[in-house]
Order: structure tokens, then C-alpha cells, then sequence
């Protein structure tokens, strides 16, 4: 029975989008790692993808409300480091929609950070591998900006973590 | 934990969110008027990700004392006053140029850096747990003002002496990273933290290499300072006036 409760829970969870890329689940993107019940309380575990991430509020914020409309009243969210957010966690599924949404999946890196510096980024527009870094920075945390020379179009791409 | 090395603990974490928090303050100032709009961007990332570190150490020295993890924090930010505070006097200067701001980056980065490879080895878990995290992303930091060093280092002539000018400056105060907290041989010993000579010595060695290859020259005739962390500028009460002052207008407000 607790099996079946949880279960509807990662669903529901599964359609919490991320705050700042709202086309995958904080599910697919690795975000939600552990949906405990312990007696009449929820205990929902996340892990942040950047440690001060301004979105990890809104996050909280939006999965206890989602769980409160399924009926949760008691809902606690624990953040944990352990272990550390990857981004190599990030779904395949989650990686087309990123690619749809304009904005390149992060480079698989097994650990080593240093990928950035081999890895040439493929535009989400026209697939070119022709392409420059243009700041290892961007509008959010984990975004980084490219530039694509065969479309001559800017794009961002999911920073490795 | 016995409850000396837990005191020591906090006290130590206390001193690592302080400096992440004034110099993501004082980076903050850059919002909007830095040299290029990349670099508006990218150092806009950079101050609100050691802001967001500053939260990290302030939460893990509320849950070493039972504290409520938001509360302790917004107590800490927002309703401490100066001599409470214990940043190093490195990261409350004024922003002065870029050079000045980019140099201070640079020492402050290669140093926390080489710290978290450390702490990520702590024996206090959460700590340990932390700073492996946090490493990942300190990492484009580091690498982002070696760049800048170097640019401006080996660039114009101008930029140059600015450089050197701005190295000649903070140098005695960049010392002061490495001056060992309150009780640190305890918690060294316990295994909590790294041995703060030690890493004084790598940290030396790795900074004076980079900056001598980008064309700079390490001060030989540094003046002594005032540098206790428990002393502090002039320069942090006009900070934290700015910071705190619309928290303190209405302290219960809910936002």
C-alpha cells in the first residue's frame, strides 16, 4: 500500500516542471531523490543542481503545493549534498526536450569538469558542431553561452556539473 | 563532537560564510556597470553563487546548534552588526578598478579552491559533503579570473600596472585568508578542517607561480596590518549599511 502512495507521489512530482526550464520535471532532471512517509508526514529529499541556486525556493515551494492538491497536507522538503547534484544525472528524455527548448544538453563528463575544454557544444538549432564559447556564465546559474557559426545564431547550453 | 570542537566548528564556518557573503556583496556592486555585458553577466553568477555559498555554511552552523536553518541565516545576514562580523578585511574593501576586483577574485578563488579539495576530505560529513559540491562549481570561477589575470597581466601596459598596482595592495590583506581561526589546531587534530600552515604553503606556491607567469610580481615588503578578523574597515559598516537596511526597517516583514 505505502509502495502505491509513493509511487503517485513521484508522479505527481514528475510533473513539477523546473522554475527556470519549464519544459522538464524536477524528476528528470535528477532534482527529487527520495519520497519518504512517515506517518501522516511527506518527506520529499532534493538535491540542488547549483548550491545557490536563487530557483531552489520556488522549487520547494512548487512541490508542496502540487502535493497539497493531491491531498498531502504535511509536507517537508530536506535538501542534501550527498551526493552531489550531476548533471550527468539529467534524463535522455530530459535532454531532447532541453535540445527542443533551444537550449543544448550539458556534455556527459563521468567526473571530470575539464569537458568543456574537448567537448565541442552541438547547437540545438541547426545540430551544427561548429560553434564557440562565448561565456562560461549565462542568465541563470547553470547556463553557459554559446555562439553557432554555421547558423549564426547565439544559444545556451546546460553547464557540465 | 565534543562541545569545545563544536564551537570551534561553528566559529569556523561562521568565518568562511562571512567572507563568501561580504565579497558577493561587494562583487554585486558591478551589477550592470561592468567593462562588456559577458562580463556584466558572468560576474553577476559569480557573486550570487558565493552569496548562495554563504548560505550553505550558515545553515550548516545552524544545524550544529539546533538552529532553524532560514532564521539563522536571515539573523546572520541581516541583524548582526560590525563587530560581529568575521570576514578578513580582503573581501569588504571597496571594488576599487577591475584590475583591483578581478586580482582580489583571483586569490580569493585559488585559495577557497584548494581549501574545499581539502575540506571535502572533512571527517564532519555535512561538511565534507558541502564542500565537494560547492568545489564543482568554484571551479568555473577559478578558471574564469585565472583568464582575467592573465589578460590583464600580460596585457596593455596600462592594464599592466594596474595589475601590479592592485597586487601591491591586497597582497597583506590576501595573507590574512590563511591566518588559521579560532581553535584551529583542535579542529585540525579532530580531522574537521585542514592543517591551516599547510595549506597556507600551497596556496603560496600556486599563486606566486601563476601570477609570475602572467607577469606579476609578488610584494616583498608587505607592511603589518591590523588584520584580526575581528577587526575590521571602515569600509564594512558603509556595506552593511546598504545590505541590511531595508531588512532592518521592518524585521518582521514577510516576503
Amino acid at each position: 500500500m505505502i509502495s502505491d502512495v509513493v509511487q503517485e507521489i513521484w508522479q505527481a512530482l514528475d510533473e513539477v516542471k523546473d522554475p527556470e526550464i519549464p519544459v522538464v520535471s524536477l524528476v528528470e532532471m535528477g532534482i527529487v531523490r527520495d519520497v519518504v512517509i512517515d506517518k501522516s508526514q511527506v518527506i520529499i529529499t532534493i538535491t540542488p543542481t547549483f548550491s545557490g541556486c536563487p530557483a531552489l525556493h520556488a522549487m520547494k515551494t512548487d512541490i508542496v503545493q502540487r502535493l497539497n492538491t493531491l491531498g498531502y497536507a504535511n509536507v517537508e522538503i530536506q535538501t542534501t549534498f550527498t551526493p552531489a547534484w550531476s548533471s550527468d544525472w539529467i534524463s535522455e528524455s530530459a535532454r531532447a526536450k532541453l535540445r527542443e527548448f533551444g537550449l543544448a544538453p550539458p556534455p556527459i563528463h563521468h567526473g571530470d569538469l575539464n569537458v568543456m575544454l574537448w567537448e565541442v557544444a552541438t547547437c540545438p538549432y541547426c545540430g551544427s558542431t561548429k560553434t564557440s564559447i562565448r561565456n562560461s556564465f549565462g542568465p541563470t546559474a547553470c547556463r553557459m553561452i554559446y555562439y553557432c557559426n554555421a547558423c549564426n545564431q547565439p544559444f545556451e547550453q546546460f553547464k557540465p556539473l | 563532537m565534543n562541545p569545545e570542537s563544536k564551537q570551534a566548528l561553528i566559529d569556523y564556518l561562521i568565518t568562511m560564510a562571512d567572507d563568501e557573503l561580504i565579497l558577493g556583496h561587494r562583487n554585486s556592486e558591478w551589477c550592470g556597470h561592468a567593462p562588456i555585458l559577458e562580463e556584466d553577466i558572468a560576474f553577476a553568477n559569480i557573486a550570487l553563487d558565493e552569496i548562495g555559498h554563504a548560505i550553505v555554511w550558515y545553515e550548516l552552523a545552524a544545524d550544529l546548534q539546533g538552529e532553524e536553518r532560514e532564521a539563522y541565516a536571515n539573523h546572520m545576514v541581516y541583524f548582526r552588526d560590525v563587530r560581529d562580523y568575521r570576514n578578513t578585511q580582503l573581501v569588504e574593501l571597496p571594488k576599487g578598478d577591475w584590475a583591483f576586483t578581478m586580482l582580489r577574485q583571483y586569490l580569493f578563488d585559488q585559495f577557497e579552491m584548494m581549501r574545499l579539495e581539502k575540506l571535502a576530505q572533512s571527517s564532519y560529513a555535512p561538511f565534507a559533503e558541502a564542500a565537494t559540491k560547492i568545489r564543482t562549481e568554484e571551479i568555473y570561477h577559478l578558471r574564469h579570473t585565472q583568464a582575467w589575470a592573465r589578460r590583464l597581466g600580460l596585457g596593455t601596459e596600462e592594464s599592466h600596472r594596474r595589475m601590479q598596482a592592485a597586487l601591491n595592495d591586497l597582497w597583506p590583506y590576501a595573507l590574512a585568508l590563511c591566518e588559521p581561526s579560532n581553535r584551529a589546531e583542535l579542529l585540525t587534530q579532530g580531522g574537521y578542517i585542514p592543517d591551516s600552515r599547510a595549506l597556507k604553503t600551497a596556496w603560496l606556491e600556486q599563486v606566486t607561480a601563476y601570477l609570475g607567469e602572467v607577469g606579476l610580481a609578488i610584494p616583498t615588503d608587505s607592511s603589518n596590518l591590523p588584520l584580526s578578523r575581528t577587526h575590521h574597515t571602515e569600509h564594512l559598516g558603509q556595506l552593511l549599511s546598504d545590505l541590511q537596511q531595508v531588512a532592518r526597517l521592518d524585521p518582521m516583514a514577510k516576503w
